[in-house]
């Protein structure tokens, strides 16, 4: 229902911040996102963070293989 | 994107190891969409049934609504911001495009933050965003009225046709609804919201429920979580897309929502009214509030037409059971909503068939 | 010229018209023929079958990155004749320019019309200018007609496609469109997008063989508007391999924000070539061996099955339907 899309926080200021979103650079709004800082990945919707992801792009996989393994085994 | 091909077959395998003749509900429009996309249909067994629920926005603003935000564009010195989404919801008297085309002012914004600059450069004419979207794009729209606040714009309201999702879900399953098994519950409203507003439906229903992201591998995850639960009739509220959601939610976007919004009665297309699942303006912003502003008459008149999107929405039809669709219904020509967003039950189906 | 805008007066006829004509269109887009000042441009006869094509090009911002309304003018119908096997040798250039339009816009706008002609070899032979009210266009309009020449052998048509024949695309899609909506600025972007817009003969021309079925630039619409065309024309199915497709990851980061796909996103640089098994992979080479080609990726190719239809098979190994898009593509949130 709504469109979300990861990206990297390369800098803040104020109630704005400037993120990448593979090569693209955008402004978005972090007042949804108080504990957000620079180097942090974040949900965006609608020009807004919504989310902060604390696990990096490339560890994703890893954590969806470990829930996977964990499920497989039961737990 | 080769790790997806890397991990599907396992999901896939386990899925049919643990399957049993079930019926989920993907709540939110995108799900719908990503499961069409990938074509998870092809591969999954046959006795997993996947229903679109009414997760789409757009969906399931009512006509009555839609002719209200006509009405109000339409008039001189209303200039009327949206998202892409609202532009072709056929209301009684056409759509926001129609009336465009006849010369209304009718913007398209990607951040609602967008008509606060247009409405400080043109203070000569009123600003009013027409909010659609749940619990996810709501808190984005209380933040455009603190900042209007601040910069004292004085030429911009909202119209708020924001919806919640876990009312909705309430009336689909106090209704007697024993169609569903269980709900893939959408990702990014669980951003805001967490997993406790679901709880009632594995502790009162004995629902399954897992909270899913995305992608193929998400979508396959959260339903073999959802068959465990089933298996085990052991039915909880669990979290599997962990990257996109925490278990207490966005308390920030929540401490917004409760400030701006307070939760009223509305209409939703195919469902009805249901009380407690719109989002009005708070009594404190009133100012902001385009229903007062502009003394806008709620409650109109719905058309009835012999679209089944209700039933579609409450699990009880597929797209294709339907006598208009891909007939008299099709993207370029909707009846129902469910055609209309690309995302939309019957949209979905009708891109994506075979 | 002493006002720095477009006046009514400049499209009266009169000696404003003239001196616009003289000093702005004519100073850049000189050659043997325009410099006659005839109503029509006369040029020799050559022996062989014409093409002729004419586009209106409207585009809102008149300046984006990777180019502008004059650049886009020559290279669009420039494309349209490469890809149906023409040489492209004259242009024809109409514009219809906005009261109040600085003239400095204007200037750049013609002399980038001249740079893309002169460095795609054609010749601008003949034009015309009107000037309409204020509020009743968008700046500038320009229609271009072209004229290019085929070679003897060359019939590229739907018609030649046959089952088992390969699909090529000349590279990643999507970045015109998406470039044009983040320049328009309705989207807090400093994006790395740049638009593809360029003129495609130097790449196509070259290939021109009996074993090249058909040839398309997909703009409006993108590859998959395009691909369907080209199913209904033919008769004939296309399966194409998702993964095989290629890809900008900046157009894919901002489509996906937007939830736009780049399969339906505009080009204009890009050629879809439809060519035979055996001639698919010189056609895959030489495209890749020039700059404009050099992610040139065989993406699919035609069926017997599923008639009239693309179909698009998914990195999971599933299928489904690529439809024509059903209206303007749009910025969704939800």
């Amino acid at each position: 229902m709504c469109v979300a899309v990861p990206a990297k926080i390369l800098s803040i200021s104020g109630e704005e911040a400037l993120v990448d979103l593979q090569g693209n650079q955008l402004t978005i709004c972090i007042t949804l996102v108080p504990q957000a800082k620079i180097g942090d990945y974040v949900l965006i919707h609608a020009g807004f963070a919504i989310h902060t992801i604390d696990r990096e792009e490339a560890l994703e996989t890893l954590a969806l293989w470990e829930e996977l393994n964990k499920f497989a085994q039961g737990s | 994107m080769p790790k997806e091909v890397k991990t599907v077959p396992d999901l896939i395998k386990r899925i049919k190891e643990k399957v049993r003749p079930v019926r989920f509900m993907e709540v939110c429009g995108t799900h719908t969409m990503a499961i069409a996309k990938y074509g998870l249909r092809e591969i999954l067994p046959p006795e997993i049934e996947l229903l679109s629920g009414p997760g789409c926005p757009v969906c399931v603003t009512s006509q009555g609504d839609i002719d209200l935000a006509l009405e109000l564009a339409a008039r001189p010195g209303v200039t009327l911001f949206t998202f892409g989404d609202m532009l072709r919801v056929p209301g009684a008297s056409g759509s926001l495009e129609s009336v465009r085309a006849q010369g209304a002012k009718v913007h398209i914004l990607y951040s609602p933050l967008d008509c606060l600059q247009y409405a400080i450069n043109h203070p000569q004419e009123e600003i009013v965003f027409l909010g659609v979207g749940f619990e996810t794009t709501a808190p984005t729209v209380a933040v455009a009225i603190e900042q209007a606040l601040a910069h004292k714009v004085n030429n911009f309201s909202v119209l708020s046709f924001h919806k919640r999702v876990v009312p909705a879900l309430q009336a689909l399953v106090s209704g007697g609804n024993t169609a569903i098994d269980g709900f893939l519950l959408p990702g990014h409203v669980s951003s805001i919201l967490g997993r406790e507003p679901y709880e009632f439906l594995a502790r009162e229903y004995n629902k399954a429920c897992v909270i899913t992201g995305f992608t193929a591998e998400d979508i396959l995850l959260g339903l073999l979580m959802l068959l465990s639960q089933v298996e085990n009739k052991s039915y909880r509220v669990e979290i599997q897309y962990k990257r996109g959601v925490n278990p207490e939610g966005n308390p920030q976007a929540l401490a917004y929502l409760a400030k701006y919004f307070t939760p009223v009665e509305t209409t939703w297309r195919g469902l009805g009214p249901i009380p407690e699942s719109g989002l009005g303006l708070n009594e404190a912003y009133k100012d902001f509030d385009a229903f007062r502003r502009f003394s806008l008459q709620l409650g109109r008149k719905e058309i009835p037409t012999a679209c089944s999107c209700g039933e579609i929405l409450k699990g009880l039809k597929r797209p294709e059971d339907c006598l208009l669709f891909a007939n008299q219904c099709t993207p370029l020509e909707p009846v129902g909503p469910c055609m209309v967003s690309s995302e939309g039950s019957c949209a979905a189906s009708y891109h994506y068939r075979r | 010229m002493s006002q720095d805008r477009i006046l009514m007066s400049h499209g009266a006829g009169g000696l404003k018209t003239y001196q616009l004509i003289k000093e702005i269109f004519h100073k850049h887009f000189a050659n043997p023929i325009l410099t006659r000042e005839l109503d029509a441009g006369l040029f020799p006869g050559t022996p062989g079958r014409w093409a002729m094509t004419t586009d209106s090009f409207v585009v809102k911002p008149l300046f984006f990155p990777g180019g502008d309304i004059g650049k886009l003018s020559v290279c669009g119908t420039v494309n349209d004749l490469a890809v149906s096997g023409a040489k492209p040798l004259y242009l024809t250039s109409s514009f219809i320019l906005e009261e109040g339009l600085p003239l400095i816009d204007l200037e750049k706008i013609v002399a980038s019309m001249a740079h893309t002609a002169r460095e795609a070899g054609v010749q601008i032979v003949a034009g015309d200018t009107k000037v309409v009210e204020k509020g009743s266009g968008d700046g500038v309009f320009i229609t271009t007609t072209g004229l290019g020449l085929v070679p003897g052998e060359i019939d590229y048509s739907p018609q030649h496609i046959q089952p088992g024949d390969k699909v090529i695309i000349s590279g990643p899609l999507g970045q015109h469109g998406l470039t044009i909506m983040a320049a328009r600025g309705n989207l807090p972007v400093t994006s790395s997008l740049v638009s593809d817009c360029a003129c495609l003969h130097e790449l196509l021309n070259p290939l021109h063989s009996p074993e090249i079925r058909c040839m398309r630039d997909p703009t409006r619409g993108g590859l998959a508007t395009t691909l369907n065309e080209l199913a209904l024309q033919s008769g004939l199915g296309i399966l194409l391999e998702e993964g095989a497709i290629p890809r900008d990851p900046a157009v894919e980061g901002l489509a996906d924000l937007l939830g736009l796909d780049s399969l339906y996103l505009a080009n204009e640089g890009k050629a879809v070539v439809i060519a035979s098994p055996q001639a698919a992979p010189r056609v895959l080479a030489q495209l890749r061996n020039h700059p404009l080609g050099r992610q040139t990726s065989l993406i699919g190719e035609v069926t017997g099955e599923a008639a009239g239809q693309v179909l698009l098979q998914t990195d999971l190994g599933t299928k489904r339907v690529l439809r024509m898009p059903a209206g303007e593509l749009l910025p969704r949130i939800c």
